[in-house]
């Protein structure tokens, strides 16, 4: 049988703790909205893209460290759920940037350059 | 003594006094299943990013950007919908709300964790409600998007697609189906429906375990347990999806 409790004690509110976890929150509304004025004010391309990946790991880290409280856990535990992802994500790397381009150029895709400029295959 | 022998009896099933990294076997547990559910996501962004990086993408001038079949679409100029402004655009505000809303939940979500380490059993269950109507929201608001997705714009798409087994020629596409769409090649619908769908699904048995807590919570389960553990193993998984949809946001909205 599970032990039952009869005396709760209601401990008092850390003022200080709580505010803790709005500024997280704040931090995340304001990186968003960091996303959003580079979404609008740079034109789209590599940088960009470099530059949203780059907030997105920002935000990631609060969710993790802070929400999920991995944090404050022990470094092997913080180890053993970090390095996995540390190696999938060089493999993501690998995949999109290097394979991704490489398929891309071996089926002869070329991107659609606006309307006035016709791409013209020599070879047909 | 007499209630630590019961007591180990029963939490020998949750790894009893030993705590291998300092954290209690459900949470480590759940800490796993994150770990492999991340890998799942990863599998689902590699096939989406592989796609992607080699469609056609479009490099003309945005202003004059039109839907075709044949290239990838900017992300911008097809989520600019918005309930009641029909004909505005407003480009990814309504993903935006979303967004605002999964993060407010996670929030309320930390709240509850926090209320339970203090054993304030009023407070968590408020905020575990207010986690749950997040939830709602959320999954209203993809349920919205969905549907304008499908249904689609005013203007149709014109491209040759093959409809019922019938190759028809120069065909109106409106909105999206599982075999051609009026925003770019079939693989954009597809992959929008196969990873938002899979991410809201894992909204959904969030909002399904959150109400469970809430239940078990209200009803002083936890309180006569003498600790909240539960609702920071289930906030452990509504914060990933939380995480996840911080991901998504990014590489399909934004990029």
């Amino acid at each position: 049988m599970e032990q039952a409790t009869t005396n709760v004690q209601v401990q008092p509110v850390d003022k200080a703790k709580i505010w803790g976890i709005w500024k997280v929150a704040l931090i995340l509304a304001v990186v968003t909205g960091i996303e959003y004025v580079f979404a609008f004010q740079m034109e789209a391309g590599a940088l960009r893209n470099v530059i949203f990946i780059g907030l997105t790991i920002v935000k990631a880290f609060y969710i993790v460290a802070e929400f999920m409280h991995l944090g404050h856990e022990v470094k092997g535990l913080v180890y053993s759920i970090i390095l996995p992802m540390i190696f999938i994500l060089w493999l993501i790397m690998a995949l999109v940037n290097l394979e991704g381009a490489a398929i891309k150029d071996a089926r002869g895709i070329v991107d659609y350059e606006g309307d006035g400029i016709e791409h013209v295959d020599e070879e047909h | 003594m007499a209630t630590t022998a019961t007591m180990s009896k029963r939490s020998l099933w949750g790894g009893g006094a030993v705590q291998p990294l300092k954290a209690s076997y459900g949470k480590l547990m759940m800490w796993f299943f994150l770990v492999s559910d991340a890998f799942t996501f990863s599998g689902l962004l590699i096939a989406y990013a592989f796609l992607r990086w080699s469609a056609p993408a479009y490099n003309g001038d945005p202003e004059a950007f039109t839907f075709s079949t044949e290239y990838w679409p900017i992300p911008e100029k097809v989520y600019e919908a918005f309930p009641g402004f029909h004909g505005v655009e407003l480009p990814l505000v309504f993903v935006g709300l979303m967004t605002f809303i999964l993060i407010l939940s996670s929030v309320t979500m930390v709240l509850a964790v926090e209320a339970g380490h203090r054993m304030d059993k009023k407070a968590v269950v408020k905020w575990m409600l207010w986690t749950i109507i997040g939830g709602f929201a959320f999954l209203s608001c993809q349920a919205w998007e969905w549907s304008h997705f499908i249904s689609g714009t005013d203007t149709a798409t014109i491209s040759d697609v093959m409809v019922n087994g019938i190759w028809k020629e120069n065909y109106e596409i409106f909105g999206a189906n599982l075999t051609f769409n009026q925003y770019g090649p079939p693989a954009f619908a597809a992959l929008f429906f196969f990873i938002t769908g899979f991410h809201g699904f894992h909204v959904f048995s969030g909002v399904v375990l959150n109400v469970i807590i809430f239940f078990n919570a209200a009803t002083g389960v936890y309180e006569r347990r003498g600790h909240y553990e539960m609702v920071e193993k289930v906030g452990l998984y509504w914060h990933f999806v939380d995480l996840v949809w911080v991901f998504v946001f990014t590489f399909f909205y934004l990029i």
